[in-house]
């Protein structure tokens, strides 16, 4: 059905942006802004996604009226409907932390620029979620893109500008790839509606121009997703930057390009081409691994929190591309799941780190956070629990997610990757565990007697962002049934026949 | 006989391969972002070049024109040609806060301050 | 939630048995200021959940069997709770110690000045709150939740004291539980889960043709060393580890809580998955089934005892004496006979009351002179003769000594490996017990019948502590004149059963 609801979301922070800047003088004024157009757009999604789960049909929306294929199509199945949820509720829920937090670690005159440049990454990433054409994806892509590089650049710590420019260049070359493959898509098939290109591609298969722009998406896509061994910005980014933007680009800015992974591969390219032909999954597979293992034990051995959290993060974008790989509809919705709780749970984890940075005033490392468990209780066992939820303890939102994970992985008979997935959460236990023998056993240094606990504005969206990710651990009977309807929608046979062969591809019968 | 015809893309490639190299080989950040420019600036030619049709003129309404170029792919570059500008933007508006905050645009000098700063300077790490 | 098969009041019982614990635990932080109200609360839970409990053997008993879904978690898995012949003796169990461990920590912590008492009896409340939990579940998946949940509640307790060594200690703890239960029991649970469909225990087990000898054995051994709680060798590091929380909780942990949960899920495991019948036949056809347990275990017995042998510090000797004693019921069920399987579930019990007693001895005696190590005891009989009694009554049921209860678990242990013709089970039990004897008795000799070193100037322990003490070690006598009634509870679950008539 048309709506015009679907467009909102992603104008209301693209106009919202310029007036922050004009009308504001001071931050707070920016801030306010900020908090109503977020607060409007996340009620926006909701009642966007309450429609698309009850009535089982997508809302569409075409942009100047033009009809697709022709003109720009927005197009919100259920899959995008609950992404945009959790990108909007998640910027929704932080905005009150912001507060306090850019407060502390902006200078005043850029204030107002550092709101502009959030509203302008939120609506970035709306848009990549809400639209079906192609080229649009990349603009938007672009779109949120450079915001965060200005946002990560805004760190206090300089070394936040060598990240923000090393994030720029590998970024960029990312996001070019994928424009070249859009143009090989284009010239091809000669439409840039997805749903169009999707029907064309499957005529015209083994055409080796679509091979090739199937190869760039990869690759373009594995560099925004910060795939091993595409991942060497993510680290210094997370950690430099400023700590209210941590939280939101960890928690989503990832999810949003394996959205637009999920979006490709399924939707344009098709299953069949993109795991039985293109054997994605392997690549997929062969990638998760290391990516898996290698943040796993580096988080172990990082002393700044920020950077650990980072390569955590690594290794959970590693769980959630075998969930993909596996080609198979357990899997899918095992990495939707996954996709789901480490957005609530990583940004839980970097909103307490933030508060504890606004407290000591400096990086959070292993060493400075010593005895902070007494000072600062809330903020800490917060801490704790989400933690709880990256190993995967049960009653929290990871252990859902990790045991179908291991499900999944047992169903396509790789027992292997099952004991791989078990091996990495007790990594994971030794990297939590490390922070929370700091905070509760440690002493307390000179000048940390005097922390106070976080200020309500900090504490609110830390409690409230742990509260959901519990609240998954005991209600995962419906966050389950909605992966598994957006997995039924996205891939109609329960899995392929044989995704891991190494034969050439063979499409429609043909070799390229 | 593909060298001749197909020059354009070829002319593409080079200029792709060029940027690529330049983003990668060279240590000055401003160099750095010429390189992605060019790098972004093929994939340009690359689009335009393939929109032009055989025996089209130039995608405006001519008396006596049947076939006419491909105006999309030109509509799309404009679009890329902001986001290579935007990019270019930002990005050299970082290397002028790196030049202020470390003194050079140089990278591997900038490696150098981190490494000695994280290992001997300050307690924040 | 459902609350099925039409006696709901049973099946309230049910929940209340785990609720009461937890919510006496929640609420009690909220008395933090007012000590005397937050023990007698203390007290109060546990005698409640003890009324409830007996309640519960008196349904059993009575032949109800009522069952109750909780909670669904997510699709196809609930937590669901259910009597069952083991887990009403489990729960009985720990129901009854929780009562006399509460009395005896009131003593301890009040003697000692111990700091953060309000932490202590909160999580002691919910960690027993899981206990409940993991005895009367009904499947394999509410039986890992609360093992997983055991682990994190018991934590702060092992970390009580706060400081470096706690804190080593304590993270071992964690690290080897965790790392077991995550490792090794989920993958192994999720196998189940996917040769069979389900993870519902049932009689018989639900394996039964779908693996082969091999790929039961890698299974079993999954189970085996995944329980980690269970402290077969090589996990069997954290108990010792956890030695460094204060007294009380290392009754609970050895008595009570965690490592009977261990040795009861890898029971529960062996009869109601794999179903010891089908081991059986397996273990026939190829050794690799289910022999090596049985020789995991023995070589626990004997490792651990002659271990416990060369340490002077009490409380790591009673550490390495319950790791040989647990895999004494590992080796009942691993014998998968009938009757060893009986004795191994008889010494769940019949340990849980010697242990106890033997930690509150030791507590007893660090509370009242500070002394830790063996060679410090000598002459402290005359001093502290209660405490000293209870310790020999103890020690009687650990070496296997009528009247004690120990004794009969050992017995119907021997007679099932006798029965099954393996000798070298039946040496190794014999060799262990005299072991046992090597390790326990010198302590009291020394204790009676030596003179002290230095003169002793203390006196007895405190109350509280001495009448926890002296009703375990009752326990230890009477329960051996209730062991029909026990073992025919256990046999329940067996299906060939001749019980055998006591001398």
């Amino acid at each position: 059905m048309t709506s015009d609801f679907a467009a909102l979301p992603i104008f209301l922070p693209l106009l919202a942006a310029p007036i922050c800047v004009i009308l504001s003088r001071f931050g707070k004024t920016a801030w306010v802004i900020s908090m109503m157009v977020t607060w409007a757009v996340a009620a926006m999604c909701l009642f966007s996604f309450a429609e698309v789960y009850a009535s089982g049909e997508p809302l569409k929306y075409h942009m100047g009226g033009w009809a697709p294929p022709i003109g720009i199509e927005l197009h919100i199945d259920l899959l995008a409907a609950s992404m945009l949820v959790l990108v909007s509720s998640i910027a929704a829920i932080t905005m009150p932390y912001f507060f306090r937090s850019v407060n502390d670690e902006i200078a005043r005159e850029q204030q107002p620029f550092f709101y502009a440049a959030f509203l302008m990454c939120l609506a970035g990433l709306l848009g990549i979620i809400s639209t079906h054409d192609a080229f649009n994806l990349y603009v938007f892509l672009e779109i949120s893109s450079l915001a965060s590089y200005m946002l990560i650049a805004m760190g206090r710590d300089r070394r936040a500008l060598a990240a923000a420019f090393q994030y720029l260049m590998l970024g960029t070359i990312g996001a070019t790839m994928i424009l070249i493959g859009i143009g090989f898509l284009y010239l091809t098939t000669g439409t840039l509606n997805m749903s169009d290109i999707a029907t064309r591609i499957d005529v015209l298969a083994p055409n080796r121009a679509i091979i090739a722009a199937f190869a760039f998406f990869a690759i373009g896509l594995v560099m925004k997703v910060a795939l091993f061994p595409l991942h060497v910005w993510l680290p210094n980014a997370y950690a430099y930057a400023p700590s209210a933007v941590s939280p939101f680009l960890a928690a989503v800015g990832t999810k949003v390009a394996l959205y637009a992974v999920l979006r490709i591969t399924y939707s344009v390219f098709g299953h069949e081409f993109s795991f039985g032909g293109m054997h994605l999954s392997l690549i997929f597979t062969a990638l998760a691994v290391p990516a898996i293992l290698i943040g796993s034990v580096v988080a172990i051995f990082e002393t700044n929190l920020k950077r650990m959290l980072a390569f955590s993060s690594v290794a959970q974008v590693g769980y959630i591309t075998l969930g993909i790989g596996l080609a198979s509809q357990t899997g899918l919705s095992a990495s939707l799941l996954q996709i789901f709780n480490h957005a609530m749970t990583k940004s839980a984890l970097f909103l307490a780190l933030g508060a504890m940075t606004l407290r000591l005033g400096s990086n959070v490392t292993v060493h400075n956070i010593r005895g902070l468990g007494k000072r600062m209780p809330l903020t800490a066992f917060a801490f704790v629990l989400a933690g709880l939820g990256l190993i995967g303890m049960p009653f929290t939102g990871g252990f859902v997610s990790k045991w179908y994970l291991m499900k999944a992985t047992l169903d396509g008979g790789w027992w292997l990757l099952t004991i791989l997935i078990a091996i990495s959460s007790i990594f994971a236990v030794i990297y939590i565990w490390r922070v929370v023998e700091a905070m509760y056993f440690g002493r307390l240094s000179a000048q940390s007697e005097t922390i106070r606990e976080a200020p309500p504005s900090m504490l609110v969206p830390i409690w409230l962002l742990t509260f959901c990710v519990i609240l998954l651990g005991f209600f995962g009977n419906e966050a389950v049934e909605i992966s598994q309807r957006i997995a039924d929608q996205l891939m109609p046979s329960p899995s392929l026949p044989d995704p891991f062969s190494f034969d050439p591809p063979i499409l429609n019968g043909e070799m390229p | 006989m593909e060298l001749m015809t197909h020059y354009p893309y070829w002319m593409a490639i080079v200029l792709m391969m060029t940027g690529f190299y330049t983003v990668m080989a060279t240590s000055n950040l401003v160099k750095k972002l010429i390189g992605l420019s060019m790098f972004q600036t093929s994939v340009m030619l690359f689009y335009v070049s393939a929109s032009k049709v055989k025996f089209g003129v130039a995608p405006v309404m001519t008396e006596g024109a049947t076939v006419y170029s491909n105006p999309l792919p030109h509509v799309l570059m404009l679009t890329a040609i902001v986001v290579g500008l935007a990019t270019l933007a930002v990005g050299l508006a970082i290397v002028v806060r790196i030049r202020g905050a470390y003194g050079t645009v140089e990278e591997d000098e900038i490696i150098a301050l981190d490494r000695d700063q994280s290992s001997g300077g300050r307690n924040d790490e | 939630m459902i609350l099925s098969d039409g006696y709901s009041a049973n099946a309230v019982l049910l929940f209340m048995a785990v609720a009461l614990p937890f919510i006496g635990g929640v609420l009690l932080p909220f008395f933090h200021r007012h000590a005397e109200l937050r023990d007698a609360i203390s007290i109060t839970v546990s005698l409640a959940l003890c009324v409830l409990v007996s309640q519960l053997v008196d349904v059993y008993v009575d032949g109800g069997r009522p069952k109750l879904a909780l909670w669904e978690l997510f699709p196809g898995f609930s937590l669901v709770l259910s009597l069952r012949p083991l887990g009403v003796l489990f729960a009985a169990t720990a129901a009854f110690l929780w009562v006399a461990t509460t009395f005896y920590a009131i003593g301890y912590m009040r003697k000692n000045k111990e700091k953060g008492q309000t932490r202590f009896f909160t999580c002691f409340a919910l960690s027993i709150a899981m206990t409940m939990g993991i005895a009367l579940s009904d499947n394999l998946f509410t039986l890992f939740i609360f093992y997983e949940m055991l682990t994190l509640l018991t934590y702060p307790l092992v970390v009580h004291h706060g400081d470096k060594s706690a804190m080593h200690g304590a993270r071992k703890y964690l690290l080897t539980l965790l790392g077991t239960s995550l490792g090794l029991l989920l993958p192994a649970i999720l196998v189940v889960q996917h040769v069979t469909g389900t993870l519902d225990f049932a009689r018989g087990g639900i394996l039964s043709d779908t693996l082969t000898p091999v790929q039961t054995g890698l299974l079993l051994a999954m189970f085996a060393f995944g329980i980690g709680k269970a402290a077969l060798m090589p996990v069997h590091r954290w108990l010792p580890a956890a030695m460094v929380a204060p007294t009380p909780v290392s009754a609970l942990l050895h008595a009570v809580a965690v490592v009977k949960a261990g040795v009861f899920s890898i029971g529960m495991v062996i009869i109601y998955i794999f179903g010891y019948d089908m081991l059986r036949i397996q273990t026939e056809q190829d050794w690799m089934a289910g022999t090596w347990l049985k020789y995991a275990a023995a070589f626990t017995i004997i490792v651990a005892s002659l271990t416990a042998l060369r340490l002077d510090n009490l409380k790591q000797r009673l550490a390495y004496s319950t790791v040989s004693q647990l895999s004494y019921v590992i080796l009942g069920a691993a014998l998968l006979a009938p009757l060893s399987i009986a004795g191994a579930m008889l010494h769940i019990v019949a340990h849980a009351f010697g242990k106890i007693t033997l930690f509150f001895a030791a507590g007893a005696i660090y509370t009242a002179s500070k002394k830790k190590f063996v060679s410090e005891l000598d002459g402290i009989g005359k001093a502290m003769p209660w405490t000293m009694l209870a310790f020999t009554i103890g020690a009687l049921s650990i070496i296997g000594i009528p009247p004690a209860i120990g004794f009969i678990s050992k017995w119907y242990i021997l007679l099932g490996a006798m029965h099954a013709k393996d000798y070298v089970v039946l040496a190794v039990i014999i060799a262990s017990s005299l072991l046992n004897a090597a390790y326990l008795l010198p302590i009291i000799h020394r204790a009676f019948f030596r003179e002290p070193k230095e003169a002793i100037i203390h006196g007895e322990a405190p109350k509280p502590m001495v009448v926890a003490m002296m009703v375990t070690a009752g326990m230890t006598i009477l329960l051996f004149f209730f062991a029909r009634d026990i073992l025919s509870i256990a046999a329940e679950s067996l299906s060939a059963w001749e019980p055998l008539h006591l001398p």
